[in-house]
C-alpha cells in the first residue's frame, strides 16, 4: 500500500522554526513506523535525523509523536495507523535536528530523585530476602524504558520544564516500595518540593502515552500518598 | 576538545557499565564514552536470564555450571576462563543484587531460577534451574540497575560520542578520538587506561537480534591497526527468533517448558536430543531446525520455519513470566502465544570471537598472550575465551559481569601507576580524514544499498551451516563491496546529528568484521560448535582445538596464528545431549 508520511523537519543550519515534509513511501500493512522511517532515509532524503537502536521497544530510543500521540516508531505497525502518518518529535524537549530531541532535562530530572538503591546497612553474604508479594509491589516501575514518552506528553511538563514529571516519579516509586530500600525520605525531598509530585493534576496523558503499559498515573497517586501518610 | 580520564570505557552496555562501576569503586577517575544514551545499549533486550549456582531450587555446583560451559563451547572453552566465571558469577549475581536488582523470587524470599539451554546436573544427566532471572527482561534490570549505580557513583558519561580511532603507539594505548553527534566536532580522549565494551556486530547478517547499533565498530577499529580478533568464525544464532524479524524470543520459554515442533506437529528436537530434548544448546537447536526445513517439514506457504509451542503452559506463566516475549508475538505477528503456536527461526544474536584478552580483560597482540599496556576489552566485543565454540544461554549476562568487574579493576590500578600520554591536535588526523572524505564523495554507492547486500550474502553464505565453496564465494563478494565502499556517498553535509555519516562509518565496520569472520571460517575446516562445514562435518580435535587469531594484512587477505586451548579437569569428550 502507499503512505503518505508527513515528518516535522528541523536543521538548525537551514531552518527557522520546523516545517513539515511530504514523503510517498510503498509499505505493508505490517511495516513498523520505524522501517517507513528508514525506507525514506535510504531511498529519498539521507539527511533526515532519528534515534534507534533495539527496533522492538526496549530501548526507548525512538519515542516521537505519531499521528498526535506518543509512541515508539518500532512498536507502531502501519496497520493501525492507516494511509497518512503524521509524524513529530516528542515535546517540551528542544528539538536538535528533526525528531531527535536533548534528553538532558529529562535526566537532569532522573537523577534527582536518587534512582539508585539506597541501604547503608551491611548486605548479607546470600542475598537480601524479599518475598514475590514484596518484589510484585514494584513491578510496575521496573519496566520503564526511560523513553520519555510520558513525560513529554504531560501538560504540566509542557508549561513547566522544571516539573519532574512522570517518568522521574515512576523511578522514585519503584525504589520507594522496595522493601530493601531505606531511602524514601531523601527521595521525598525531592518530590514534595514544588518541582515535585503536587504539579500533577491527573490528566492520566502519560498513562496513555506509556508504551510499556506502566500505570504512571496511579503510580504518582501512590507516590503522594506515601509522602502524605510519611508526615503525619 | 580534549578530556582527560584515568579510564576510559567504551561502550555503556552491560560489560561497559560493570567495568565504570568497578573501576569507580577502586577509586579511579572513569568517563564512559557511548554512541548511545546508557539505558539504550542492546544488553536491555538480554531476556531470560544470568545462570549462576545458586541452588535456590535445587542442588547445584559451580563445577556442574563449569563442566556445562566447556562442553557447550565443545571444548574451544578456555578452562581457566570457565572456572573462575563459574565461581565467580556466584558472588556478581548476588552483588548484583544487593546494587538492589530486582529479581523474580521464590517463596521463601530467595532469587528465583529457571532452567535454560545447555545447563545441566550431575555432568549433563538433566536440565538444571540455574537462570537467575527478572521476568523476561533481565538483561533490561542489568542493564538499569548497573547505571543506576553508576549515577550513584556521579561516574562522567559523554553520551552520543561515536568512538573513530584508538591510539595506539609505541605498543601503548593512549587515547581515543571520538565524533560528538550532536555537534560534528572530533573529541581527543587521554587516558591512562581504555577498556572497550562496545558489544557485538550482529548488523552483518540481515536476520539478527541484535539492535541496529550493533556494528562492530571497535572490533573493526583494532584490527584495522593491525591487532588480532579471536575465533571470528564463532557465530551464534539463536534458535528462536521471532519468524521473520528475527526479534529475540527467549529461550527461557524453552525453559519453562516451551517445545519446538515442524509442521508435521512432530518434538522434532527428541531426534537431535534425547536426554535434554528442545534444552540443549543453541548451536544444536539452530541446526536442527534448519534441517527440519530443509527436508521439507518447515511451516507455512514457504515452509521456511518452525513453531514455538506455549499453549500446553499454564496462561499465567505465560502472562507472568515471560510477559515480553508474548507481547512481541501479538504486535509483530498478531499471534497470541496462549492459544496459537509462535514461528521462528533463527536469528543471528552472539559474537562469541572478538578482541582476545587475558583473565583481567588485558588486550593480547599474539598468541604468547603479550599485552598491550592500557588496553582492555570486556563483555560481547572481547573473547577470554569463556564461550569457545558456542555460548551457553545466560552465560553473556554473567561474562559481563564477571569479566567487567575484572577489567575495571585491573584498569583501576594499573591506572594508579601509570602516566598519561602526550596527545596533539595530529591524533584527530585519520579520523578527521575518513569523515571530510565520506563527506565530500561524489560517487554513486549507497550506504543502504552496500548493507543490504553485505547482510543477504553473509546470510546465504555464512550463516547456521557452510561450506568451503560458499565462504570462498563470499571472500570475493567482500572484496568487491569494498571497493564499492569507497565509492559511497551521502546526501547530509551537516554537523548536526549527522546520522547519515554515522552509518556510513557503520558499514565501514561491518565489512571489516565480516571479512574476519569469513576468512576465519573459510581456514578452519572442522565442524565445532557454531562453526558447522558441511565439507567437513567432524570435530578435529588433531588440528584445530587451537584458537585462530586473525590479522588484517590488506584489504581482503587476512594472516592467521594460533593460540593454544587452556584445557584442564575436563578432558575433550564427544558432544551428546
Amino acid at each position: 500500500m502507499q503512505v503518505t508520511l508527513k515528518i516535522l523537519r528541523f536543521d538548525p543550519a537551514k531552518h527557522e522554526k520546523p516545517t513539515w515534509q511530504t514523503y510517498q513511501v510503498e509499505a505493508e500493512p505490517w511495516d513498523r513506523v520505524l522501517d517507513l522511517l528508514h525506507k525514506v532515509k535510504a531511498d529519498q532524503d539521507g539527511t533526515l535525523a532519528f534515534r534507534r537502536s533495539c527496533g522492538h521497544g526496549i530501548c526507548g530510543s525512538d519515542a516521537m509523536l505519531i499521528n498526535g500521540r506518543n509512541r515508539l516508531a518500532c512498536k507502531t505497525l502501519v496497520k493501525d495507523l492507516g494511509s497518512l502518518i503524521t509524524v513529530e518529535p516528542i515535546r517540551g524537549l528542544p528539538v536538535e535536528k528533526d525528531l531527535v530531541v536533548d534528553m538532558e532535562p529529562f535526566f537532569v530530572a532522573y537523577r534527582a530523585v536518587k534512582p539508585y538503591l539506597i541501604n547503608d546497612e551491611p548486605p548479607p553474604a546470600r542475598e537480601r530476602l524479599q518475598s514475590p508479594e514484596e518484589r510484585e509491589r514494584f513491578d510496575h516501575g521496573t519496566k520503564c524504558i526511560l523513553c520519555a514518552s510520558c513525560t513529554t506528553s504531560c501538560p504540566v511538563f509542557w508549561v513547566n520544564g522544571t516539573y519532574l514529571g512522570p517518568a522521574a516519579i515512576v523511578q522514585a516509586h519503584r525504589f520507594i516500595f522496595d522493601s530493601r530500600d531505606r531511602g524514601k525520605r531523601e527521595r521525598f525531598k525531592a518530590l514534595g518540593s514544588g518541582s515535585g509530585v503536587w504539579r500533577c493534576r491527573t490528566a492520566y496523558n502519560c498513562t496513555e502515552a506509556c508504551p510499556r503499559e506502566i500505570p504512571v498515573t496511579q503510580l504518582i497517586e501512590e507516590v503522594k500518598r506515601a509522602i502524605l501518610f510519611d508526615r503525619f | 576538545m580534549a578530556h582527560r580520564h584515568e579510564v576510559i570505557v567504551v561502550g555503556a552496555g552491560g560489560a561497559g557499565l560493570a567495568t565504570a562501576l568497578y573501576a569507580a569503586r577502586e577509586g579511579a577517575d572513569v568517563a564512559v564514552v557511548s554512541k548511545l544514551y546508557p539505558t539504550r545499549s542492546h544488553t536491555g533486550a538480554a531476556q531470560g536470564g544470568i545462570g549462576a549456582a545458586l541452588g535456590n531450587v535445587e542442588e547445584d555446583h559451580w563445577e556442574w555450571h563449569m563442566f556445562d560451559t566447556i562442553k557447550g563451547g565443545d571444548y574451544l572453552t578456555d578452562q581457566d576462563a570457565a572456572e573462575v566465571f563459574a565461581k565467580e558469577v556466584i558472588e556478581a549475581v548476588l552483588e548484583l543484587e544487593h546494587m538492589g536488582l530486582p529479581f523474580d523470587r521464590l517463596p521463601n524470599g530467595r532469587i528465583a531460577q529457571r532452567r535454560f539451554g545447555g545447563h545441566t546436573k550431575d555432568w549433563g544427566k538433566a536440565p538444571v534451574h540455574r537462570a537467575a532471572h527478572a521476568a523476561d527482561r533481565t538483561g533490561h534490570m542489568i542493564l538499569q540497575t548497573l547505571y543506576q549505580q553508576c549515577v550513584k557513583h556521579n561516574i562522567t558519561f559523554y553520551n552520543e560520542f561515536h568512538v573513530t580511532d584508538v591510539i595506539v603507539e609505541d605498543g601503548v594505548a593512549k587515547g581515543l578520538v571520538a565524533y560528538e553527534l550532536a555537534t560534528g566536532e572530533l573529541h581527543l580522549f587521554q587516558a591512562k587506561a581504555i577498556v572497550i565494551a562496545s558489544g557485538g556486530f550482529g548488523r552483518i547478517y540481515k536476520v539478527t537480534s541484535n539492535a541496529y547499533t550493533l556494528t562492530g565498530d571497535l572490533q573493526a577499529i583494532l584490527y584495522r591497526k593491525g591487532l588480532p580478533l579471536e575465533d571470528m568464525e564463532f557465530y551464534q544464532f539463536h534458535p528462536t527468533g521471532l519468524y521473520p524479524l528475527g526479534i529475540l524470543l527467549t529461550e527461557g520459554a524453552r525453559g519453562e517448558g516451551g517445545i519446538l515442533r515442524n509442521a508435521l506437529g512432530e518434538r522434532f528436537m527428541e531426534r537431535y536430543a534425547p536426554t535434554i530434548k528442545d534444552l540443549a544448546p543453541r548451536d544444536m537447536v539452530s541446526r536442527a531446525m534448519y534441517l527440519e526445513v530443509r527436508e521439507g517439514r518447515g511451516v507455512g506457504p514457504k515452509k521456511d520455519h518452525v513453531l514455538l509451542d506455549l499453549t500446553h503452559l499454564p496462561p499465567e506463566v505465560i502472562e507472568k513470566k515471560l510477559p515480553d516475549i508474548t507481547e512481541f508475538s501479538r504486535i509483530y505477528l498478531g499471534v497470541d502465544p496462549l492459544k496459537e503456536p509462535v514461528p521462528v527461526m533463527p536469528t543471528a544474536h552472539y559474537a562469541m570471537g572478538g578482541i582476545p584478552t587475558t583473565l583481567w580483560g588485558q588486550v593480547i597482540k599474539d598468541e604468547k598472550n603479550t599485552a598491550v599496556p592500557g588496553l582492555y576489552a570486556a563483555g560481547e566485543a572481547a573473547c577470554v575465551s569463556l564461550h569457545g565454540a558456542n555460548r551457553l544461554g545466560t552465560n553473556s549476562l554473567g561474562d559481563l559481569v564477571v569479566f567487567g568487574r575484572r577489567a575495571g579493576i585491573h584498569a583501576a590500578r594499573f591506572a594508579r601507576d601509570a602516566d598519561y600520554h602526550e596527545l596533539t591536535e595530529a591524533h584527530l588526523g585519520e579520523s578527521r580524514e575518513r569523515i571530510e572524505r565520506i563527506k565530500a564523495s561524489t560517487g554513486k554507492e549507497k550506504v543502504a544499498v552496500l548493507r543490504a547486500e553485505l547482510q543477504q550474502t553473509m546470510m546465504d553464505n555464512a550463516s547456521v551451516f557452510r561450506t568451503g565453496e560458499l565462504l570462498a564465494k563470499q571472500v570475493e563478494i567482500l572484496k568487491e563491496l569494498m571497493d564499492r565502499y569507497r565509492h559511497i556517498s551521502i546526501e547530509d553535509k551537516g554537523e548536526v546529528y549527522n546520522t547519515e555519516l554515522v552509518e556510513a562509518l557503520e558499514l565501514g565496520y561491518l565489512l571489516e568484521v565480516a571479512e574476519a569472520l569469513v576468512h576465519s571460517a573459510l581456514n578452519r575446516t572442522e565442524s565445532r560448535g557454531a562453526h558447522a562445514r558441511e565439507d567437513y562435518p567432524e570435530r578435529d580435535d588433531q588440528n584445530w582445538l587451537k584458537h585462530t587469531l586473525a590479522y588484517k594484512v590488506a584489504d581482503g587477505k587476512v594472516a592467521f596464528r594460533y593460540k593454544p586451548v587452556v584445557l584442564g579437569r575436563f578432558e575433550p569428550k564427544a558432544r551428546t545431549y
